[in-house]
């Protein structure tokens, strides 16, 4: 059995197309088998949201009159900082800049109450926030502060700019040590206290398509509410992990890099979010369509959670001293249970990633498919496989001698 | 014996610029941390506060405050959930004491059970989306 995008696009055009969720693959394949249900289901639908750090935004405010060169210069929304090293009106966001009259964690754990996701979600929002800048001046360019009020609909280009977003997989977060601490796996509680994971697991896009066959460079997607396409591998893609004879990966491993325009996206799948301890972030909603090419395709979306495995592991030392100790391998199935086991002890788990969330992404993009709103894309390039041979590099520190 | 409480004090306009905490804390060793502190329009004073010390000094320390014309009653606490705001992510669940946030393992949503919430507030900083909050009942 073999299937072509535009066989499928043509199907969805005249309604015809089934679509269902990466969850409900699952019963579908269990019941009919891989073959039957590989000729029946056209396009499976992942989503996932969670808190992805790697996420950012770049606007063009526009010009002023008289012209003022932030490029160069200093700037804020909110009193967020942005990034100025562009030319005179572009600036980008990312979602952990927080105020620089923020306490941090002077006061620990710092509360981390507002910063650049925050602000991406009050835009997308449609309210007015404050932009403040400062420059230089130039011959072309003399104006030297300025201040206004400004919302989204303002701007000329206001772009979702995520330069890794759906991790593959990720760690189980546990705590060794004798006191609390506070990660951006969220708070962890002494001596095993519990163990907090990141993944829609069975639903999330990149375990559905464990070796990247069908999702890759330029591939349409459901992103923050409304669409967006990836564009490149993201930071960190790391195909090269352990895999199950499944394909699935067993640690953390590919990423996305995704663009959107911010206009047509819902602040509900774009939200700040506040890490106590850590720092600001984003919760960021992605859905990728997998159309079902081949039986092979299928086989690998219709995994479940029982079949995904994750890596514990401790926070308290071994993350933050770059150690490569794992302490147990957890599926998907335990976590959402409420407790696994780990060492003889059993811990209560926690989740960062929002399944029902993703669920409600998986529904959404099904609905947009079926309704002919959405049509699926050809990559025009993979995304690096585990034949491509990448390394995930650390940083070794050195200095000039 | 030492004791531990949390009250409402309720200090009429006339006592705003007495310095009658400071004398509770230096005349009768009475530890205070403050919760809540606000100055309505009208220029009453409203403090939310845990009021520590030996049990003796406590009730002395009480029996002054009232004295000086502060009304005192006891606090009761409440915390609520913004549903708009919950992304049901589970954070919160490992760090409820009471289990009054769980997980409906059915839907994966997060259940908050305001009877058996006993309103300690450690979800309050730790909720990544910022959806609960402490209210004092006054």
């Amino acid at each position: 059995m073999t299937k072509t995008i535009p066989e499928i696009n043509e199907k969805i055009r005249s309604g015809e197309a089934v679509v269902v969720t990466a969850e409900e693959i699952i019963g579908i394949v269990e019941e009919k088998g891989i073959q039957e249900a590989a000729q029946s289901v056209d396009v499976v639908t992942t989503g996932t949201f969670g808190p992805m750090c790697s996420s950012g935004a770049y606007f063009n405010l526009g010009h002023s009159a008289p012209r003022i060169k932030i490029g160069g210069g200093k700037a804020t929304l909110n009193d967020v900082p942005l990034y100025t090293g562009l030319a005179a009106v572009d600036v980008f966001l990312g979602v952990t800049a927080v105020p620089d009259d923020d306490p941090r964690n002077k006061n620990y754990p710092g509360t981390f109450d507002y910063g650049g996701g925050h602000v991406i979600e009050e835009l997308v929002a449609g309210k007015d926030l404050r932009f403040q800048a400062t420059a230089y001046g130039t011959d072309c360019y003399p104006k030297k502060k300025i201040e206004t009020l400004i919302k989204l609909e303002d701007m000329n280009e206001a772009v979702l700019f995520n330069i890794r977003n759906a991790y593959q997989n990720y760690n189980v977060a546990v705590n060794l040590s004798e006191k609390t601490i506070y990660t951006y796996m969220g708070t962890l509680k002494r001596n095993l206290g519990n163990a907090n994971y990141c993944s829609a697991g069975q639903l999330s896009p990149l375990l559905n398509d464990p070796l990247y066959k069908t999702i890759g460079i330029g591939t349409k997607v459901f992103l923050g509410g409304g669409i967006g396409y990836i564009s490149w591998q993201g930071t960190q893609h790391n195909p090269n992990v352990p895999r199950g004879d499944n394909d699935v990966p067993r640690r953390p491993a590919g990423t996305l890099a995704l663009t959107g325009d911010l206009k047509q996206m819902k602040s509900e799948w774009l939200r700040g979010i506040s890490m106590l301890g850590y720092g600001t972030t984003m919760a960021v909603g992605v859905g990728v369509p997998i159309p079902i090419l081949s039986e092979d395709i299928l086989r690998h979306a219709a995994v479940k959670d029982e079949e995904i495995f994750a890596a514990v592991v401790d926070y308290s030392e071994a993350y933050p001293e770059r150690k490569p100790d794992v302490l147990a391998e957890v599926s998907y199935a335990q976590l959402k249970s409420g407790k696994i086991e780990v060492s003889g002890k059993e811990i209560p788990t926690g989740s960062l990633s929002s399944y029902s969330k993703a669920v409600e992404i998986a529904n959404t993009l099904k609905e947009w498919i079926q309704k002919g709103e959405f049509l699926l894309t050809e990559p025009v390039a993979p995304l690096p496989g585990v034949e491509d041979g990448i390394t995930f590099k650390p940083l070794n520190e050195r200095l000039e001698e | 014996m030492t004791v531990s409480k949390r009250l409402v004090l309720h200090f009429p306009h006339t006592l705003v610029d007495q310095p009658i905490m400071c004398r509770l804390a230096k005349e009768f060793n009475i530890d205070f941390n403050i919760l809540k502190a606000s100055v309505t329009p009208n220029e009453e004073g409203l403090l939310v506060v845990e009021l520590s010390g030996e049990a003796n000094d406590y009730e002395k320390g009480k029996d002054y405050l009232a004295r000086s014309g502060v009304e005192i009653k006891p606090l009761s606490q409440d915390v609520i959930r913004d549903e708009h705001k919950c992304t049901h992510c589970g954070a919160c669940i490992v760090l409820c004491p009471s289990n009054a946030l769980s997980v409906d393992r059915s839907t994966m949503t997060v259940d908050f059970e305001d009877s058996k919430c006993i309103a300690c507030g450690i979800c309050v900083p730790a909720c990544p989306a910022r959806a609960m909050s402490i209210h004092f009942e006054i």
